[in-house]
């Protein structure tokens, strides 16, 4: 294996930027990674071999041109691909968008190309980000690079697992109830959600307008800082974008990376830690990583925030109801799958069709479930009831942010489950997200870092930070992260 | 059975919810432009045509004439309100769910007085709110371009995205006979409050005002009737005509022991008739919900004190202004409403002519050639300039009505001002006293008897010799003074 | 709680467009069922007096003026449908109105 792919984002841009390794290099070898691996792994639904090489040519140019670099120009990258990317297709892991080539790009593309950063492709999905283990895409499952049986996390797995796969040292995610994070803690790799708000959501395919929140993933917390701060800030063309500055995320990172907490005190939810359904092996290598927290200088405190425990019910109605009303767009009429249009069926029942087929089970079950709580006659009581317990939870989270820094917790109640084990029962698949969704919900950042393995399989530790303080949540992860490690996933 | 005995037997209550486009320069979410008649979608943008990942924004210009409209439908202003998503699925409403306003429209509470008759009648508003329009959809197949029998439809999203704004009042009740006349009143007198505005061109033919009208009948005394909510009504005549064939088809109905069905109808120009749409028994269940992708909108107090200190004057209140300054009957007041003659006497006015003058010309020469050619009278081609001229000239006495009306003539064929016209056509009334006095000494020659009628005490004979005169001069005369003249000759 | 039934699944696949298969109907009745009765536990919280929350950001009166920007050509706009004709997107015959 060559020495590029196992580096950092920070250290190619560095490399890059002083002319020791050219943009087209390190994309190169991304690339051949990517067609020695991904028909093992799936990590990707398209692969923009041309595309990334002219982009990286592109940087070359300019750096040999005189030009100063950006610490992530020429770095590779990988989208989700339910961010908009013009020219290249774009699915949402679904059928219903088989072919689709979007005539813009979200605005975080727009900025990652300011930036100089190589798209190599789009990473495969649960379908509309609708799942947590990337089994839901209708284009096939993506495989965890720590054990190809095992599923990845999701909905972002693809983007996870280009990373863990070395396929990619960064890539783009986005988390509506945990998406970014709970993929990040099973592949062993970093993921953040940004406040909510801090990351723009023009041309990012809308599941739960609410609660969805594109963000960075990496193999180190560094990296994650370095994109979050390429991607976040104002955006004028998402009205629900906050116009202030982004917080230090980089400097805070750095700032972690030292290893020293002193000062900081850190909360435990206490309704988290007695949750049912947590791993044993999961909550040991979380006490091991709050224990070396404690030695860096950290105070643990324990926090009750009673109303989490309705976290998990309260987000199954919220976002149900708002994807029945985002996928209703998908109608086989401007863009996308036509199904059943024979001359002879009527435009109601070609749309019937066509969102019949185009549409997967759990999209289908959530478009369902939301139509119902949405309903008049139901709506008091489940979606209205669900945005009154919202308010409970935020002011639980506001409370705890009245005595302590940060929250931490596992990021997932378990490893990396086999294929298949929890299709059977969709929520026995909805725990995946039990400790994830009350930052959605709450609208505050939070990040997953590696903080040991369990059975030999990733854990993951989140850091949960009060709006707008996302450089809070960097600095303890890279704290973490000084001091345990990354994790070296086996060679593939 | 007569249509008054009908409004004898029953009470009609109405309600009237009315859509209109507003005259931005872009849509209500995005920044297509929205000029009428551009070629098919070649307005529109990844928001209005509903891309997966595009969000919409909110047009500044959009919220401040909404604030503008409702200020002057005297309505509160609320403090806080959101948009709301209203999901049905429909080809030209590229979401498939519209951005409105539910529970908390940004103006509520308000009124509207409009005359009728004589009687003034307050429409109170409920609601004035926020929307945007749908795409035009053409249906291919049928015989008669409409969605029956169509075999396939093209749509444009053109349309799509622009802003709307939805005027619902609350149910009209007591106006009995007069409930037709009432609604049209009420579409027409809020089509002129918001053109006064410069909110919206406001134009029915174009689809920039429509109009849905409800309709109820009950027995005095007794609870509401089930209502009907006639669409497609498009013109002021047909708001009248939809109440009306409303209220006869549903009385023959009750009168019939029959039950009225709480639908939809559709109103039909070329009939006068409504005719059943779908029923609300099957209506679709909208899942009203916050639009999670727009944030409240909140006017600050100071600025909507701002648009309500800059609003114009309201047309009912110039109306009144203007009547009394005009020293009008309300009949007469009524006229130069329905001629369309308001403004143009006014700026007569202005440029310095009489009341009395610029009402005569507008009212008389120029209304009788507008009813003749169809054409509206600012577009006969007279400005008020002209006829302030005309009206000079006339006072001055350098034209006697006749003549006058001749270069109203001449006018109307585009030959110049008044001033221009008589000095080509040599037009002016003849005041040399020793050419008239030779004319009347002649006039008196040939009509001897005549003349001793008059020195006998019989002053209206002199019409006779007055007519003679005015023959040998050509009509250039004035006869006033030809009468006074003559008079004084055979006293 | 009351368990849903197969008619109501029928209903709320037609609201929401979806074709559904007589098996998807026994399927999604039963895990609906699940579902709607997991997630009533919301039901449970005494929220009366709470506002709700429709959005987690502070943000109000976010507009943008009202200047014209070009948007897509009308070959880029048409270029994903499925059919058009006549420079505008081609639908099968509509059934009925709705407002
Ligand atoms: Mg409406
Ligand atoms: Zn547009």
């Amino acid at each position: 294996m060559s020495s590029l792919i196992k580096k950092t984002a920070a250290e190619l841009g560095e490399l890059i930027a002083a002319g020791q390794t050219s943009a087209l290099e390190v994309t190169r070898e991304h690339l051949d990674q990517i067609s020695k691996v991904d028909g093992r792994v799936h990590a990707f639904l398209h692969v923009d071999v041309e595309g990334a090489l002219a982009a990286a040519k592109a940087v070359d140019a300019r750096r040999a041109a005189g030009e100063k670099l950006g610490p992530l120009a020429g770095v590779p990258i990988a989208v989700k691909d339910v961010v908009t990317t013009k020219g290249l297709p774009t699915t949402a892991g679904s059928k219903i968008l088989e072919g689709w080539v979007p005539p813009y790009d979200a605005t975080l593309v727009e900025r990652l190309k300011d930036a100089g950063t190589v798209i190599l492709g789009k990473t495969n999905m649960d379908e509309f980000a609708m799942g947590s283990s990337t089994e839901y895409s209708a284009y096939g499952p993506t495989f965890n690079p720590w054990d190809l049986t095992r599923i990845p996390g999701g909905s972002g797995g693809g983007s996870s697992a280009a990373l863990a796969a070395y396929e990619a040292p960064l890539s783009i995610g986005t988390d509506t109830g945990g998406s970014i994070r709970q993929p990040g803690a099973v592949t062993g790799t970093v993921g953040a959600k940004p406040t909510y708000g801090g990351t723009s959501r023009y041309g990012l395919i809308a599941f739960s307008s609410s609660l969805d929140t594109p963000g960075p993933c990496a193999r180190t917390v560094l990296d994650a800082a370095l994109l979050h701060e390429v991607i976040a800030g104002h955006d004028p063309r998402d009205s629900t974008s906050i116009p202030a500055p982004v917080s230090p995320v980089v400097a805070a990172a750095r700032q972690g990376m030292s290893g020293d907490l002193t000062g900081v005190k850190l909360g435990l939810v206490k309704e988290f830690m007695s949750a049912e359904g947590a791993e044993p092996g999961v909550v040991a290598a979380f006490h091991a990583a709050v224990e070396s927290l404690t030695k860096l200088g950290a105070e643990i405190v324990e926090i009750s925030c009673p109303n989490f425990v309705y976290a998990l019910p309260t987000y199954y109605l919220i976002a149900p109801s708002e994807c029945s009303s985002n996928l209703a767009r998908f109608d086989g009429v401007r863009y996308g799958l036509r199904v059943g249009d024979n001359g002879v069926n009527s435009l109601e029942e070609v749309m019937s069709l066509t969102r019949e087929a185009g549409f997967g089970p759990e999209v289908k079950r959530r478009i369902m479930v939301g139509t119902y709580a949405l309903s008049s006659g139901y709506y008091d009581a489940y979606y209205g009831q669900a945005q009154k317990v919202r308010t409970l939870i935020t002011r639980d989270f506001q409370a705890a942010f009245e005595k302590v820094d940060a929250l931490i917790s596992p990021t997932t109640p378990f490893v990396a489950f086999q294929l298949g084990a929890r299709t059977a029962d969709p929520s026995s698949m909805y725990l995946a997200d039990l400790y994830t969704i009350p930052s959605n919900l709450y609208g505050g950042p939070a990040i997953s870092v590696p903080c040991g393995l369990s059975e030999g399989l990733p854990v993951g530790l989140q850091v949960m930070a009060p709006t707008l303080a996302d450089d809070r949540m960097y600095r303890v992860a890279a704290a973490l992260e000084s001091t345990i490690g990354t994790l070296t996933p086996p060679e593939l | 059975m007569t249509y008054a005995d009908i409004v004898e037997r029953y009470e009609p209550v109405i309600g009237l919810e009315t859509h209109v486009e507003l005259g931005t320069r872009t849509k209500m979410f995005c920044s297509c432009p929205t000029e009428f008649g551009a070629e098919p979608n070649t307005q529109v943008c990844p928001v209005c045509l509903a891309l997966p990942g595009a969000l919409p924004v909110v047009n500044a210009v959009a919220i401040e004439s909404t604030i503008k409209i409702g200020l002057a439908l005297n309505c509160s202003i609320a403090e806080w309100c959101r948009f709301a998503r209203k999901n049905y699925f429909y080809p030209d409403m590229p979401k498939n769910f519209q951005i409105s306003q539910y529970d908390e429209p940004l103006c509520f509470d308000g009124y509207l007085d409009v005359e009728v008759d004589g009687r003034t009648v307050r429409i109170e508003i409920e609601r004035v709110h926020m929307e945007e329009d749908t795409g035009k959809t053409m249906h291919i197949g049928g015989s008669t371009g409409r969605i029956q029998g169509a075999t396939e439809s093209l749509v444009d999203y053109n349309r799509a995205g622009i802003p709307l704004i939805e005027i619902v009042t609350k149910p009209v009740t007591g106006t009995g006979a007069m409930a037709p006349e009432v609604a049209k009143a009420y579409v027409a007198e809020l089509r002129d409050v918001l053109r006064g505005l410069g909110v919206s061109d406001v134009r029915m033919e174009q689809g920039s005002l429509r109009c849905d009208v409800n309709t109820s009948l009950n027995k005095p005394g007794e609870e509401w009737g089930t209502r009907t909510e006639t669409k497609n009504v498009n013109s002021l005549r047909s708001v009248e005509r939809a109440v009306r064939s409303e209220i006869i088809r549903q009385s023959g109905i009750l009168d019939d022991g029959g039950k009225i069905t709480q639908e939809t109808r559709h109103f039909h120009e070329d009939t006068g008739q409504t005719t059943s749409g779908r029923s609300k028994e099957t209506a679709t269940d909208y899942r009203y919900f916050p639009e999670p992708d727009l944030v409240p909108v909140t006017p600050a107090r100071e600025w909507v004190e701002e648009i309500r200190a800059g609003l114009p004057e309201m047309p009912r209140v110039r109306r009144l202004r203007l009547r009394e300054a005009w020293g009008l009957s309300e009949h007469d007041m009524q006229s130069v409403l329905n001629a369309g003659a308001v403004d143009l006497i006014e700026a007569t006015i202005v440029a310095g002519a009489s009341s009395e003058g610029a009402r005569k010309w507008w009212m008389g020469e120029l209304a009788r050639r507008s009813n003749e050619t169809g054409q509206e009278l600012d577009a006969l081609g007279i400005t008020p300039q002209w006829v302030a001229e005309l009206v000079s000239l006339t006072d001055a006495g350098k034209l006697n009505d006749k003549l006058a009306r001749q270069v109203v003539e001449a006018g109307l064929n585009g030959e110049g001002t008044p001033g221009e016209i008589m000095a080509a056509r040599k037009l002016e009334v003849v005041s040399d006293t020793g050419a008239l006095l030779e004319a009347i000494d002649a006039a008196i020659a040939a009509n001897p008897d005549v003349a001793e009628k008059i020195r006998g005490g019989n002053q209206g004979a002199a019409g006779v010799l007055i007519g003679a005169v005015m023959k040998t001069t050509g009509g250039q005369a004035d006869a006033k003074t030809v009468r006074g003249l003559i008079l004084e000759k055979l006293k | 709680m009351t368990a849903i039934s197969r008619e109501e699944v029928a209903h709320l696949a037609r609201l929401a467009r979806l074709a559904v298969t007589d098996e998807e109907l026994d399927m999604f009745a039963g895990q609906l069922d699940v579902i709607l009765q997991s997630v009533a536990r919301v039901g449970e919280v005494a929220a009366e007096d709470i506002p709700p929350t429709s959005h987690s950001v502070p943000l109000t009166n976010v507009f943008r003026p009202d200047e014209p920007r070009p948007g897509l050509t009308r070959a880029a706009a048409l270029a994903g449908a499925p059919d058009s004709a006549e420079d505008r997107f081609r639908v099968p015959r509509i059934l009925d109105e709705e407002e």
